[in-house]
């Protein structure tokens, strides 16, 4: 998942009896599985909720261009820096389909962007760690997109139309990456002992930070409960990071490296992994801009913004001025 | 073209063209994706990302073809990886620096102009495996210059600014545009076989493309004749070293890895 902790402004969710006939009706609609799409009525928590969740999951899209594009140019052969290239390619259009969703909730790209480079919107923790040695970009595939997947599947059944669309085809894409990355992680693990060592390494840091994606354990949340009655989230935290666990652990055997967690151990009770939750005051230290990356990852998107102002400018002047001549010459003819 | 391949020179020149071909696109489209997330707006991010695609997926062939012609079981990745710069015979203008968005740009149209009458014209190679390479490369190659054509056209007409910008990509950028036109003996030696044109040939063509572009971006085109040239014989700039120490890194720290 690329969003987390997302805020909905309510402070409890209200049932259908405290609920107006509007809202009423359109609680309705989303428990029997409808649809919500762009002109209909939607409660104003609603829209604001689906464009904190929507441009949050649209930033990290691009701000998650930054650890892999870091890997291009060095990419080992042609074909795993084809791969790459194709793989940050659909992550730029992934931000592109999303931000199309959030403008038809009536923000604009722009907006969102104003509000991701002063620091007023977030974007997944996970682009906050560095990429070191090329299984970074093994255990990126792997395990962050592995992780992202886990809540996007769910998301593809979402109320509103246009995000659940979107989510279909980011979906097929994040699958293919996803065996991208575990394909780089089998040549490495399988491969030279130093190979194997950067492997183990990619797997030592980005461990905890994946499990960190799907955000603190939110089963009392006010905010997720609200978000599981709009069907704008489908699945607690907690059930997602045990489904994403249990998923790796055998994945991770299979490759001969060890998950830097010893308490890691299968429970038979559960049917499922118990594992070591990641350190949540790291992850507030990240959300609140003091992970090993926030600076650069910030710097570099403002950067690429302010620099290419008089590019977007040129374009936007240019269509005014073929504009001005094709109304000139009209008016000439007649 | 039979004539070429039976005597080692003709296969020597042919070498000498794949490399040159396939070091081009090699060097353009890694520096296109150095660019990677930092460009000035999602949907140029998402361009440049398809123009690096296309060039080393067009590497893998040219390489990939000097190899065989070579006929010592060096791979594309072997020819990529494992030679220094002075083995490297791609142009000058492709390993300039990025500079700012508009350089790349002008870059990219004044190399994809090129590129497009090449590939036009190796469509017609008497040797069937280069005729083959340039019919699927000059689709992806007629997208990049109208792309990059219709940019510059935009950027050179849009504010002074971007104007101003252009102009002076355009001004850092042209002396190293003649060498795309300079040939050797390799290049006669190829064109007398009908396998490449000769690097003359394609001048008209591009100079009338060039101007037209140029023209209807309101830029001027610089007076200067004179001619940067080196890299097809494998005299670089400074930039092409540090180029090759990234690229190569891994295949240079692990010899003999499998990745």
């Amino acid at each position: 998942m690329y969003a987390q902790m997302v805020k909905t402004d309510s402070d409890r969710v209200k049932s259908l009896a405290e609920m107006n006939p509007q809202e009423r009706d359109f609680q309705e609609r989303v428990d029997r599985g409808e649809k919500i799409e762009p002109k209909e009525w939607m409660p104003e928590a609603y829209r604001k909720t689906l464009i904190r969740q929507i441009g949050q999951h649209a930033h990290s899209e691009i701000v998650g261009q930054l650890p892999e594009g870091n890997w291009i140019t060095r990419a080992p052969t042609l074909e795993r820096k084809a791969i790459l290239l194709a793989k940050v390619q659909d992550e730029a259009g992934h931000g592109l389909y999303l931000y199309c969703a959030a403008e038809t909730l009536g923000v604009s790209r722009d907006e969102l962007l104003a509000l991701l480079h002063s620091g007023k919107m977030k974007y997944s923790s996970i682009f906050n760690y560095p990429t070191l040695n090329w299984a970074d970009i093994g255990a990126v595939g792997w395990l962050v997109d592995g992780a992202a997947i886990m809540n996007q599947v769910q998301l593809q059944k979402t109320s509103y139309g246009p995000y659940s669309r979107a989510m279909v085809r980011i979906c097929k894409e994040e699958s293919f990456h996803q065996r991208q990355g575990y394909d780089i992680m089998m040549k490495m693990a399988f491969g030279t002992p130093a190979q194997k060592a950067m492997a183990q390494d990619a797997l030592n840091r980005f461990w905890y930070p994946a499990l960190m994606m799907f955000g603190p354990s939110d089963k009392d949340s006010v905010h997720s409960a609200q978000s599981m009655a709009w069907k704008i989230k489908i699945n607690t935290n907690d059930e997602l990071r045990q489904k994403f666990v249990d998923q790796t652990v055998p994945q991770a055997r299979y490759l001969g490296l060890t998950i830097p967690d010893p308490d890691l151990k299968w429970n038979e009770e559960k049917a499922g992994h118990d594992f070591t939750e990641p350190d949540w005051s790291e992850f507030f230290d990240v959300i609140a801009g003091n992970g090993p990356c926030n600076r650069e990852r910030m710097n570099a998107r403002v950067k690429a913004w302010e620099d290419g102002a008089w590019f977007r400018d040129g374009l936007v002047a240019h269509a005014e001025k073929v504009a001005d001549r094709r109304a000139a010459a009209r008016v000439a003819a007649e | 073209m039979a004539a070429l391949a039976d005597t080692a020179a003709g296969r020597a020149a042919l070498l000498e063209f794949l490399l040159r071909t396939g070091d081009n696109t090699l060097i353009l489209g890694h520096r296109v994706s150095e660019w990677c997330g930092h460009s000035p707006v999602l949907e140029e991010d998402i361009a440049l990302a398809n123009t690096a695609l296309d060039l080393i997926g067009q590497t893998q062939l040219w390489l990939g073809l000097a190899g065989e012609v070579e006929g010592q079981g060096r791979t594309a990745d072997n020819l990529a990886y494992l030679r220094d710069a002075a083995e490297f015979r791609n142009v000058l203008l492709v390993e300039r620096p990025n500079g700012d968005f508009g350089q790349t740009l002008m870059r990219q149209f004044l190399f994809d102009a090129w590129h497009f009458e090449l590939l036009k014209a190796l469509q017609g190679s008497t040797d069937p495996r280069v005729a083959e390479i340039a019919a699927k490369a000059i689709k992806e190659v007629s997208y990049h210059l109208e792309r990059s054509a219709d940019l510059v056209v935009r950027l050179g007409d849009g504010t002074a600014e971007s104007h101003r910008r252009m102009q002076n990509a355009l001004d850092e950028l042209w002396s190293y545009t003649g060498e795309l036109f300079v040939g050797d003996d390799a290049d006669e030696a190829l064109a007398d076989a009908g396998v490449a044109p000769s690097p003359a040939s394609l001048k008209p063509a591009w100079d009338a493309a060039v101007a037209r572009v140029l023209g209807e971006a309101t830029l001027a085109i610089p007076s200067s004749g004179y001619v940067h040239k080196g890299g097809k014989r494998g005299v670089h700039t400074e930039h092409l070293g540090y180029i090759l120490a990234e690229m190569q890194f891994l295949q240079r720290a692990y010899p003999g890895a499998t990745w």
